[in-house]
Parts: structure tokens; sequence; C-alpha cells
């Protein structure tokens, strides 16, 4: 397999910030990569330093063989970036946007046509194409600024949190158009802070505070999780996670909607489950044998980094 | 590959979308120089009206009268007789009752009648001097008149006539029309461009447009190019209203002029650019384009206060002011019917300056996000 993208120990400071302290990875031809993390942990700072729209402070990032330093045109040529905000012309209609992107990356006037329609075929904004993109709902504006990186048929596409805000059914129909593009041979850098897209990437790396503290394909991320973990229910959450913190044997305690998840040192019995009921005050019920989510992993490598510092 | 439309054009065409979009906007850039040269070119006059005399006579005689009528004859004059003392004289200076007062002598009329040799004593308040050395020309020219009429058959030996060329009736709004536009069009062309790429920068779509292999020339001159066409619409407007709502006389070559307001035009349009370029935001881009505009032209530009008696160190500022070259070339065709070679240095002059702006809106422009 063929490296498409390389970094280097890679270090990007503000003033004496370090937004990203020195990360080295590489992502593979026709890969699907995840970089999921916090707000805050230098995802997109990394992103725009790959789209040659930073200078590194130290370390090197190779994009496709070629330097992000010096090779900056020829870097943009290869490239579709979709940026965090919604960066499209508002008061330009669909087409309008498609057009001038088409232009800026002159794309030529014989394949213009059969590429536009191919990107409103999987967007389905054709029906949509005169009207202006600031009057589009949020998943429609996601597909439009996806079409308008992906109207030069870049090699690789870095898209920096494409779903954030996007309701879910939009999601993932935007997923499934990553994968489509995935299998037409592009690779993907995609970074999200929801857990269960992470879960359909090749590869994923989880940054936190300017360092990547693991990158393993999502299964084996979640193989990686030490401990029994429970999933629970009760009326009252705060006050049976409060219960649980004070047990003795507990790794992990965390809220997720209505349910709470609970990790042990060691595998808890039947007989202890009933007597923490009893305990609790009758409030705790359907505890069950949990599967690790990308969720629960994630938060338990952030807290063991919290630990080792 | 089959041809392409360059991107410079793709860029333009943009901006012209942009522009069209937002009808309300392209109203007030029309409307608003229109109001301002109109109110301007009404309120800016230099002659002077109704000048108030107050006149102490002493002869009390039918020559002094007849000399006092001969100053009512004129629409620039009031007078009105005080019988107060000569020292209470400044008090009519200080409450502004008087601009002037004229001491008629006790042997006035006896001595003209005589000698024909007399003295007449005026005294003007000279707390705005441009103001006092008019009244005394125009004091001046009545009492030769008077002098003439009364007794034409003294020779006199020979008499200096000054005749004024361009602007005969010493009209200021001929003056100040020129500078009027070449003030609105500055401000309003380099306020168009300030805008265009902090504008990019705030919504985030310079970002998106920055990871293309578009070179910075290529956005630069894509975005100036629409604005020449606007703002030149704007400027024959401006003109045309100047013209003929102030009646001012036309000269020169019309060709001519539009030529080099269009040089004039990009000027300004390159200098909102730098200022775009370096803005952070787009309110701060707007001040720094009314600021380096505004103020400069109305004060260095030769617009209202002549260069010539400005100190030295401002002199040599008014070389960056660029309305001072149109100013030139303006009033210059307009009154004088200049040619072109000889406003050569002007334009000279703002060939020289766009093309320096220019390039260093290319250089500064960032084609990256770092600060």
């Amino acid at each position: 397999m063929k490296v498409a993208l390389e970094i280097i120990e890679f270090k990007k400071v503000y003033g004496t910030y370090p937004a990203v302290n020195g990360v080295s990875f590489s992502v593979e031809e026709g890969e699907l990569f995840g970089l999921i993390g916090p707000d805050g942990a230098g995802k997109t700072t990394l992103i725009r330093a790959l789209c040659t729209l930073l200078k590194p402070t130290s370390g090197s990032l190779i994009v496709s063989g070629m330097d992000s330093n010096t090779d900056i045109l020829a870097i943009r040529n290869i490239l579709g970036y979709m940026p965090q905000r919604f960066s499209l012309y508002q008061d330009l209609s669909v087409e309008q946007n498609l057009q001038f992107f088409a232009d800026l990356f002159k794309v030529p006037a014989i394949h213009r046509t059969e590429r536009l329609n191919r990107l409103y075929q999987f967007s389905r904004l054709e029906s949509f194409k005169k009207r202006l993109a600031g009057e589009l709902s949020g998943g429609m504006k996601q597909k439009l600024a996806l079409s308008c990186a992906l109207i030069h048929t870049p090699a690789i596409l870095i898209l920096d949190e494409p779903t954030y805000g996007v309701d879910p059914l939009s999601r993932q129909e935007f997923w499934e158009i990553l994968k489509s593009i995935q299998q037409e041979g592009a690779t993907i850098l995609v970074s999200t802070a929801y857990m269960e897209e992470a879960e359909l990437c090749d590869r994923v790396a989880l940054m936190y505070n300017g360092k990547i503290i693991e990158i393993n394909p999502p299964e084996k991320i979640k193989a990686e999780y030490p401990y029994p973990l429970y999933r629970c229910e009760g009326r009252d959450m705060q006050k049976l996670r409060n219960f649980f913190k004070n047990l003795e044997g507990i790794r992990q305690t965390q809220l997720f909607g209505n349910a709470l998840h609970v990790s042990f040192s060691e595998k808890p019995s039947p007989g202890d489950w009933q007597k923490w009921q009893k305990q609790s005050g009758g409030d705790l019920k359907n505890w069950i044998d949990h599967e690790p989510s990308m969720e629960d992993v994630f938060l338990y490598l952030i807290n063991q980094e919290i630990k080792d510092e | 590959m089959g041809k392409e439309k360059p991107i410079v054009i793709s860029i333009a065409i943009k901006e012209v979308l942009h522009i069209l979009k937002d009808p309300r906007s392209l109203v007030i850039l029309f409307l608003m120089p229109i109001l301002q040269l109109v109110m301007f070119g009404y309120a800016l006059k230099m002659e002077i009206q109704e000048v108030r005399i107050g006149v102490i006579d002493y002869s009390h005689s039918p020559l002094s009268r007849e000399l006092v009528d001969s100053f009512r004859g004129s629409e620039f004059f009031r007078l009105f007789f005080f019988e107060g003392e000569e020292r209470d004289i400044n008090d009519l200076f200080r409450k502004r009752k008087a601009h002037a007062v004229m001491i008629i002598p006790g042997n006035f009329a006896k001595d003209l009648t005589r000698e024909s040799l007399v003295d007449i004593q005026f005294i003007i308040d000279a707390a705005d001097p441009n103001a006092a050395t008019m009244i005394r020309n125009y004091v001046n020219q009545v009492i030769m008149n008077f002098n003439e009429n009364r007794n034409d058959m003294i020779p006199i030996p020979f008499e200096i006539r000054g005749t004024l060329l361009y602007n005969p009736d010493r009209k200021s709004t001929y003056f100040f029309v020129p500078g009027i536009v070449a003030l609105l069009l500055v401000m309003i062309s380099a306020l168009l461009t300030s805008i265009t790429i902090t504008r990019e920068k705030e919504t985030g779509t310079m970002e998106q447009i920055l990871v293309s292999p578009v070179r910075p020339h290529e956005i630069i001159i894509g975005k100036v190019l629409p604005y020449i066409l606007l703002a030149f619409l704007i400027g024959i407007i401006i003109l045309l209203i100047g013209i003929f709502l102030f009646q001012v006389p036309f000269e020169g070559s019309v060709m001519l002029l539009l030529f080099l307001s269009t040089l004039y035009i990009i000027t300004a349009l390159s200098l909102g650019l730098m200022i775009s370029t370096i803005a952070p935001t787009q309110q701060v881009a707007m001040m720094l384009a009314l600021i380096v505009t505004l103020l400069p032209t109305f004060l260095l530009s030769g617009f209202i206060f002549p260069i010539s008696s400005m100190p030295k160190l401002l002199q040599y500022l008014t070389y960056l002011i660029p309305a001072k070259y149109y100013l030139f070339i303006i009033r210059g065709i307009i009154l004088k019917g200049s040619t072109f070679m000889q406003l050569f240095l002007p334009t000279l002059y703002l060939s020289i300056m766009s093309t320096v702006l220019l390039v260093i809106s290319i250089r500064k422009f960032s084609i990256n996000l770092e600060r």
C-alpha cells in the first residue's frame, strides 16, 4: 500500500501554546481515516496544516509525496477540503457555487456537465440547484460543500467535522456518500466528534491535548478495553452514578443518555447486583453485560492519559 | 483540454453576482454620492453675501448720500447709518452687527468738488482674512466706479484692469464641484473594495477558495474588475449632476476626462484592496478606508486650501494624495480645456500610484491562514 498522507513529528505552536504537540502517523491510499477527539484537541489545526493553510512550527507534512511547505499549489490541485464551518457563498445558488469552484479548479468544459451530473446524483441537489446556498437545510449545505470539495475529483479528501450539527438521518446519508467515494479510490481523512461515526472508519486516531494517544482500527481499539463493563438504568441517574462511584473496585462510571455505564476491576456476581439494588433503594434496574463502545474506550484512554501526567 | 475562461474572469463574475444579489446596497451606493454632491454643492460656497457696512457720515451732504447709494446699488452690501461714536466701532464688530465701517469726513463734499481728492476711511473686520480681502476689493471697485461717474473729465493716465480667465465670475461652485467629484470618487471606490477580501475572511469563504490552486493576483485583479465598472457608472452620474445641476462649464474633452477618471478610480480601488488585505475585519477596513480618503482629500489635495500655502512638510505629504492629481486633471479639463499632453505628469503619477498599490495588495495577500 502506498502512503497518501504522512505526518512526521508535526508541531504547531501559537505564541507559547502548543495546539499540536508532536504528532506522527500516516494514512494509506484508499483508506478512510478518522480523527477523533474533544474540542481543542488540535484536530482542526492538524487538518488545516495538511491542507497547506497553516505552516508547521516544526516537523513536516507529506501529501502524496509532496511537502506542504514547498509544493503548495501542487498539493492544492489534488486535495479536496471541506472546512468545519460552512464556507460557501450563501448569496449564490447551488449551481453558481458549483460552477465557481469548477472554474477555480479549472475543470475542463468537456468533463464539466458529466461531473456536475454525478455530483447532483449522489447529493440529490439537482432539484435545488437554483436555490441560494444560504437557504438550504443543514444536511443539504453539507452535501453541497462536499460536492464543491469533490468538483475536481481529488485523490485525497480532507473533511473537518463535516456532520457537525446535522440531523442523524442526514449524517447517515453523508457517511454512505463518503463510503462510496472511498470505493472509487479516494483517500479520506475525516475528523469527527461523533463516536458512532468513528466506528465506520478503517482506522481511527484518538487525539487529545495536541497529541495522538491511540491509532488502530475501531474493533481493535474497542478490544483494548480491559474491564468488565455493564449497562444499567434507574430513575435518578446522577444519584445512581454517585452510588457506584463510592463502591470499591469501580474503574469507571459514565452516563449515556438514559443509561449508566459502569466498569469493574472484577466481574461482579448476580448476587452483587441484587445487593446493590437494595442498597440503592430499589432504584437500580435492567443491568446487563455491555460491549464497550468507542466512547467508553475513548474516555478510558483519556483518563489513563490524565493519570499519567 | 478545451478553452477555459481565465480564473480572473470567474472571480469577477462571482463578484458581480454578489453585487446584484444585494440591490439595496446598490441603491445606497448610487444615492449616497448624489445626495452628498447636492448637499456639498449648495453648502460649500465661498462668495460673501450681505456684507453689512455701518456708515458714519460727518458730511451729511447730498454727495455723501450719493456715495452711500452707489453701495446700495450692489446686492453685495447692506448699509446702515451708525449714529454712535467712533470708539463704539469695536462693539459693532464684536456683536457682528457690521463687517466693515465707512467713515465719511465732514469736509467730504467740499473737498471733493474743489480738490477732487479726498480720504474716506474704511475699517474692515479681518477676523476672517479671506473675507476681509474680498470686501476690500469690492469696496475699491465701488469707489472707483463712483469716481469715474463723478468726474470723467479728469484723465486717468493708465489703468490696470485684471481679466479673470476660466472663472470670470469667481464662482466658487466651479472650484468646488470638481473637488467634490474627486472626494466622492475616491471615498466610494476605496469603500467598495475595502471590504471585499475581509468579508471573505470573516464569512470563512476565503478558507475554501484558498485550498484551490488560485493565485493571489488572480483573486485581486478578479475582485477589482467589476468595481471599476461600478465606480465608473457612479462617477459618470456624479459628473453629470455636478456639471448640469451646478452649471459648471465644460471646456475640454469628455473622452479624456472619462479616461483619466477611470485611472483615478482604479487608483482608489487599489487603495481599498490594499486596506482589505491588511484589515482583520470588515468594520476596521471600512473605517480605514474612510480615514485615508476623507480627511486627506479634504485638507491636503488642494480641494479647499491651496497646496502652495501649506507648511513645507505638509506640501510633501500631498504627493501621496491621489485626489491632488485628479483635481489637477478635472479642473484642467473642465475649466481650461487642457489636453492629454498638458496633463501627462499627473496621469503618470496616478498610474504609478495604482500600480504600486496593486502590487502591494498582491504581495500582502496571504495564501494561507497564518497571521
